[in-house]
C-alpha cells in the first residue's frame, strides 16, 4: 500500500466521522434547544425527524409526477418546508400537551412517548409500513474525486454544508435574535422574564416549536442517506440525548463538541472491531463519563 | 484563647460563585453555649455563611472546625451526625406527614438504609416525641397533618424536628419570619429554653429580637464581617449605621 | 366462636390495610385457576412476571422518584441467567450430538464457536445461576445508581442514563451472537434438574410458584412502604434537602429502591424463562422497558396491587388487540401513556381511591339510610373536585391523596392497600 493510498483512506475515514459528526449535530440541534433550554425531554423528537423526511418524499413523488422539471430544485424547497411542518406540528403538541407538563419533566417524557407511538402508527397507517426513499436530485448523487482514489460523497458533504447552515442560523437567532434574547432570560429566570414583560409562554411554545421544525430539518437532510420508515425516528432517539447530555444539556457548544467526540469515538473505534462492538464501546464510554461527571463536558457553575 | 476551646471555629472562609466572592476571608468564632445573632443587609452572606457551614454549599477555601473536627470534606448527613442541625428559611417539614411522624422521622436513630428498615418506634422514641412536642407548644396536635398547622406552628414544628436530633450546633435561618408579635414572644422563650445545653447561630432582622435573644451579635456585609460584638456596641457602631442607613 | 374469630380476622386485615392484597390474592391464585384453561392460566403466569417489573417500579418511581427506563435491563439479565442454564441442561451430548461440536448450545455451533466460553461454564450450576439471577442485575443497579445519586443526579437524566444502558445492552446482546443467541435469543429450554417445564402440569405448578413469589414480594414491599425507610422515601419526595439535614444519607436511600426494584425486575425475568421457555434482547431494550412503566402507571404509581392490575390490564389488552385490530394498538398504548399523565397520574388505584369508593359508600349509605343527612353527595364528591384541582398544578401523587383521603366518607368499606399505606 503506498502512501497516497494511505493518505487516501485516511482522509475518506476522516470525512465519514465528519459527516457522522453533522449528522448527530443535526439530531442534538433542536434537542438541545428544547432539552437545554426548557429542560423538557421530547421523546417525540425522532418522529419529527421523521415528519421532516416524508415531507421530502412528499414533494419529490409530487415533482416527478406532475412537474418533472422541477425535480433538480424541489429539495430546496421541501427542506423548508420540512421545517415548517415539524415547526407546525410542534406548535400544536405544546399547545395541547407539553405546556400542561412543565413542572413535570418525567411526566412529560412519558406522554411525548405516548405522542412518539401515536406519530409511528399514523405513519403505518397512512403513509405505509414500508421504508420509502425520495427521488434525489442529480447533484445529490455520486461522489468528487479530487484526484485518484480518493471519493468524497455528495451526499455526505451536503448534510455537512446543511448542518453548518443550520448551526449558524440556531446560534445567531439565540444570541442576536429577539426570540434567542427572551428564551436565555427565561432560562435564567422565568419569575423575572415574566415581570419583565416576556411572554415566557409564547416563547415556549416558539423554542418547542422551533426545536421540532430543526429535527424536521435534520429528517429531511438524512433522507439522502438512508431510506425513511414509521419507525426511524425511535432509532435516533436515545444518540440524540446522549449527544445533548454529554455535551452539557444548557450549551451548544457542548452539544457541538461531543457530537464531534462522539462521532470521532465511532468512526474510529469502527476500523478496529464490527459496527455494533464500536457502538458498545462508544455509548459505554459516554455513559461511564456521564455518571463522572454527570454535568456534561460544559457546564457553568451556577449559584444555587 | 486556643481554636479547641470553640464549638465552631471558622477561618478564613472563602466561597466564590463565578468570580463572585459571597463570602470573603470570614472568621467567625462561637463558644459553647453561646446563642450568636448574625444580622446584615440582604445580600451579605448571611444564608451562604449557614450553607457552608452545614455543607450544603462547598467552600472555595478556608476551614470550618466543629469541635475541632474540620467539617469542609464532610458529606452533609455526616456534618448533621457530628451534631449540627439547621433550620431553613422557609418552613421545611413534611407536609403531608402527621406531627407525630414529622418529629418520629427525625428521631436520630435508624439512619441507615437498613436501620431505617428495622427502625421501631418504641416508648422511648414516643416519650421524646412527646416532650419534644410539649416544648415546641404542640403536644395537642400530635395527630394533625403538618400541612395544615399555621406559619408560625411550622415554623416552631422544624425547630422540635431539629430538636429530636439533639444537636449540639443549632442553626436557625430566621426563625420568626411571618410571625405575629405574640408567636414571637413564644419564639423568643423558646429559643432561651432551648439554648441552654448547646450552641446556636441566628439569623434574623428584627432588630427588638435580637436584642431579646442575643448574647452577642455579628453584623455582615458583603460577605465579610462588619462588627461584632454585644447588640449596644454594635449598634452604635459608626460603620454599622452606615451601611444600614446608607451613605 | 367461628365468628368472632372471623370478625377479628378482619380487624386485623383492615388495620394492616390489606384487603387489595387479599382479594389480589384470591383472584390469582383461585379465581384465574378456576376460570381458565391451561393456555389462557400459563398466558396470566407470563403477564405476571410482569408484575414484578410494575411493583418494583411502584417502589422506585412512585415511592423513591426514580424513573428508570431501562427496567427491561434487570428483567432481561435475571432471564438470561435462568435460561443460560437451562440451555446448558437442554445441550447435553446426546441431544446435540448432530452438531459440529456436541455438548454446547445450538447457538454458539451455529457461530463456529468449538468450546463453551468460560463465563457460561459456571451456570452449569442451579445455585450458581440462581444467584446470579439475584446478584447479577442488583448489582449492576448499584454501580448506576450509586455512581448517579452521589453526585445528586436524578430525574430526567437517570431515566436517559437508564435508557441508554437499555440500549447498549441490546446491541451488545444482537452483536454477539455467538454468546447469547442473537436476536433470538436462548431458545428451546427443556427441563430444569430433569422436570419437564414444558408439560401442563410444570406450567400449573410454575404459575403458582409465580402467584405465590408475586404476593410475597407485594407483601414484603408493604411492609417496606410502611417501615421508616417508607416514609424516608416520601419525605425526601417532599423536602429532599431536610431529609438530608436531618442526618440522613438521601443518596443511599434512592439507591435501594433502585436495587430493590432491579431485584423484583430480576426475579420475574428468570420466571418469564422458566415459564415461557426463551428469553430474547426483545424484553432487555427500550420499548419493552418503557412499556413496563406504563404497566406500573396504569395501575397506579402509589399502588403496589393496582400495578398488578394494571399489568394484567395493559397486557390483555395488547394481546387481544393486537390479535384482532393490530392497528389500533398503537394508538391504544399512545392514549394510555398521554391519558395517564394528563388524566389519571394515580392510574385505576387512583381512580378507586377518588371516584369508585365513594360511590360505593354513597350506595351503601343509601342502602342503610334512605335519607342520610350526614354524607349529601356533593359532600362526597368534595375530595374528587379537590383531587382534580391539586393535579392540574402539579403536586406529588402523595400530596392529593392525603389531602383527599380524610374526607373520604367513614362508610367507606374497601381500600387499596398500596394507598392505605401512605396515609398511615
Amino acid at each position: 500500500m503506498s502512501v497516497s493510498e494511505m493518505l487516501n483512506i485516511g482522509m475518506m475515514q476522516g470525512f465519514a466521522g465528519l459527516s457522522l459528526f453533522a449528522v448527530l449535530l443535526l439530531m442534538g440541534l433542536g434537542l438541545a434547544i428544547i432539552f437545554g433550554q426548557m429542560g423538557v425531554i421530547n421523546m417525540a423528537h425522532g418522529e419529527f425527524m421523521t415528519i421532516g423526511a416524508y415531507t421530502i418524499y412528499l414533494f419529490s413523488t409530487i415533482t416527478e409526477n406532475h412537474f418533472p422539471k422541477l425535480v433538480q430544485s424541489y429539495f430546496i424547497f421541501a427542506i423548508i418546508a420540512a421545517f415548517f411542518i415539524a415547526f407546525a406540528v410542534g406548535w400544536f403538541i405544546e399547545w395541547s400537551l407539553i405546556r400542561h407538563l412543565y413542572k413535570r419533566p418525567l411526566d412529560t417524557l412519558l406522554a411525548t412517548w405516548g405522542i412518539s407511538l401515536g406519530m409511528q402508527q399514523i405513519f403505518r397507517s397512512f403513509i405505509g409500513p414500508k421504508e420509502v426513499s425520495p427521488t434525489l436530485p442529480d447533484w445529490l448523487m455520486g461522489s468528487w474525486s479530487p484526484h485518484e482514489g480518493l471519493d468524497i460523497p455528495i451526499n455526505g458533504m451536503f448534510v455537512m454544508a446543511l448542518t453548518l447552515v443550520v448551526t449558524g442560523g440556531v446560534l445567531l437567532a439565540l444570541y442576536k435574535s429577539r426570540w434567542g434574547l427572551r428564551v436565555r432570560a427565561t432560562v435564567a429566570n422565568r419569575t423575572m422574564a415574566n415581570a419583565i414583560g416576556i411572554n415566557t409562554k409564547k416563547t415556549d411554545r416558539l423554542t418547542f416549536a422551533i426545536g421540532c421544525g430543526i429535527a424536521g430539518i435534520a429528517g429531511a437532510a438524512f433522507t439522502t442517506i438512508g431510506s425513511t420508515g414509521p419507525t426511524s425516528g425511535s432509532l435516533y432517539i436515545v444518540d440524540a440525548f446522549l449527544v445533548v447530555t454529554f455535551g452539557g444539556a444548557a450549551s451548544l457548544l457542548g452539544t457541538m463538541a461531543s457530537a464531534f467526540g462522539i462521532a470521532q469515538m465511532q468512526s474510529i473505534s469502527e476500523f478496529f472491531m464490527t459496527g455494533s462492538m464500536a457502538r458498545v464501546i462508544t455509548l459505554l464510554t459516554i455513559v461511564l463519563i456521564l455518571m463522572m461527571r454527570p454535568q456534561g463536558l460544559f457546564a457553568s457553575k451556577i449559584r444555587r | 484563647m486556643s481554636n479547641t476551646d470553640f464549638v465552631l471555629a471558622v477561618e478564613d472562609l472563602t466561597v466564590s460563585f463565578d468570580g463572585f466572592k459571597a463570602i470573603d476571608a470570614l472568621n467567625l468564632y462561637v463558644n459553647q453555649g453561646e446563642l450568636r445573632v448574625i444580622i446584615g443587609p440582604n445580600g451579605a452572606g448571611k444564608t451562604t455563611l449557614l450553607d457552608l457551614i452545614c455543607g450544603k454549599t462547598r467552600a472555595s477555601s478556608g476551614s470550618i472546625k466543629f469541635k475541632n473536627h474540620e467539617m469542609t470534606k464532610l458529606a452533609e448527613h455526616k456534618i448533621v451526625r457530628s451534631g449540627i442541625g439547621r433550620k431553613f428559611q422557609t418552613p421545611s417539614i413534611y407536609e403531608n406527614l402527621s406531627v407525630f411522624k414529622n418529629l418520629e422521622v427525625s428521631f436520630p436513630r435508624g439512619r441507615g438504609v437498613f436501620g431505617a428498615l428495622a427502625f421501631k418506634c418504641s416508648d422511648d422514641v414516643k416519650e421524646r416525641v412527646q416532650s419534644v412536642a410539649t416544648e415546641i407548644g404542640l403536644e395537642g396536635s400530635l395527630d394533625m397533618e403538618a400541612g395544615l398547622l399555621s406559619h408560625g406552628q411550622k415554623q416552631w414544628l422544624e425547630i422540635g424536628m431539629l430538636l429530636m436530633q439533639d444537636p449540639e450546633l443549632l442553626m436557625l435561618d430566621e426563625p420568626i419570619a411571618g410571625m405575629s408579635a405574640r408567636e414571637r414572644e413564644v419564639t423568643a422563650d423558646l429559643l432561651k429554653r432551648i439554648c441552654k445545653n448547646r450552641s446556636m447561630i441566628v439569623i434574623e432582622h428584627d432588630m427588638a429580637f435580637v436584642a431579646q435573644i442575643a448574647d452577642k451579635v455579628t453584623v455582615m456585609h458583603q460577605g465579610k464581617i462588619l462588627a461584632e460584638g454585644s447588640m449596644d456596641k454594635v449598634q452604635n457602631d459608626p460603620k454599622v449605621i452606615d451601611v444600614y442607613l446608607g451613605h | 366462636m367461628i365468628s368472632k374469630l372471623l370478625s377479628s380476622l378482619k380487624t386485623w386485615i383492615d388495620q394492616r390495610g390489606l384487603n387489595g392484597f387479599i382479594i389480589l390474592a384470591i383472584l390469582l391464585a383461585v379465581v384465574f385457576p378456576l376460570a381458565m384453561d391451561s393456555f389462557r392460566l400459563n398466558l396470566v403466569g407470563k403477564y405476571l412476571t410482569y408484575g414484578f417489573v410494575a411493583i418494583g417500579l411502584v417502589m422506585a418511581w412512585g415511592y423513591g422518584g426514580v424513573l428508570s427506563l431501562g427496567q427491561g435491563v434487570f428483567f432481561g439479565l435475571g432471564g438470561y441467567a435462568m435460561a443460560m442454564f437451562l440451555k446448558l441442561e437442554a445441550s447435553d451430548p446426546i441431544s446435540t450430538k448432530i452438531q459440529s461440536t456436541p455438548g454446547i448450545p445450538d447457538f454458539m455451533d451455529w457461530n463456529q464457536i468449538t468450546a463453551l466460553p468460560i463465563w457460561w461454564e459456571p451456570f452449569r450450576h442451579l445455585p450458581f445461576a440462581l444467584l446470579a439471577v439475584l446478584v447479577v442485575p442488583t448489582l449492576l443497579a448499584f454501580i448506576i445508581s450509586f455512581a448517579m445519586f452521589k453526585r445528586r443526579v436524578g430525574g430526567v437524566y437517570f431515566a436517559i442514563i437508564t435508557q441508554a444502558v437499555a440500549l447498549i445492552l441490546t446491541v451488545l446482546i444482537i452483536g454477539q451472537q455467538g454468546y447469547t443467541g442473537g436476536v433470538n435469543g436462548i431458545t428451546d429450554l427443556k427441563t430444569m434438574l430433569g422436570w419437564d417445564t414444558r408439560t401442563n402440569s410444570a406450567k400449573y405448578i410454575l404459575y403458582f410458584v409465580t402467584v405465590a413469589l408475586l404476593l410475597a414480594s407485594i407483601y414484603g414491599c408493604q411492609w417496606i412502604q410502611k417501615s421508616k425507610l417508607g416514609t424516608l422515601l416520601l419525605a425526601m419526595r417532599d423536602k429532599e434537602d431536610r431529609v438530608r439535614f436531618s442526618g440522613y444519607d438521601v443518596a443511599m436511600f434512592k439507591v435501594f429502591a433502585f436495587c430493590l426494584a432491579a431485584f423484583l425486575s430480576a426475579i420475574g425475568g428468570a420466571l418469564f424463562t422458566l415459564q415461557v421457555g426463551f428469553m430474547s434482547a426483545s424484553f432487555v431494550g427500550i420499548v419493552p422497558s418503557i412499556e413496563m412503566v406504563i404497566f406500573a402507571a396504569v395501575g397506579g404509581r402509589m399502588s403496589l396491587v393496582g400495578a398488578v392490575y394494571g399489568t394484567l390490564l395493559v397486557n390483555f389488552g395488547k394481546t387481544y388487540f393486537s390479535e384482532s385490530f393490530p392497528d389500533l394498538w398503537l394508538f391504544l398504548m399512545a392514549a394510555l401513556f398521554i391519558g395517564v399523565v394528563m388524566a389519571f397520574p394515580d392510574g385505576l388505584a387512583g381512580l378507586w381511591e377518588s371516584h369508585i369508593k365513594g360511590w360505593l359508600a354513597r350506595g351503601r349509605a343509601a342502602l342503610r339510610k334512605p335519607k342520610n343527612p350526614d354524607a349529601p353527595p356533593s359532600q362526597i364528591v368534595q375530595p374528587d373536585a379537590d383531587v382534580m384541582t391539586m393535579q392540574e398544578i402539579g403536586s406529588p401523587p402523595l400530596a392529593r391523596s392525603a389531602s383527599g383521603s380524610p374526607r373520604v366518607p367513614s362508610g367507606a368499606g374497601m381500600q387499596v392497600s398500596g394507598i392505605q399505606g401512605q396515609s398511615a
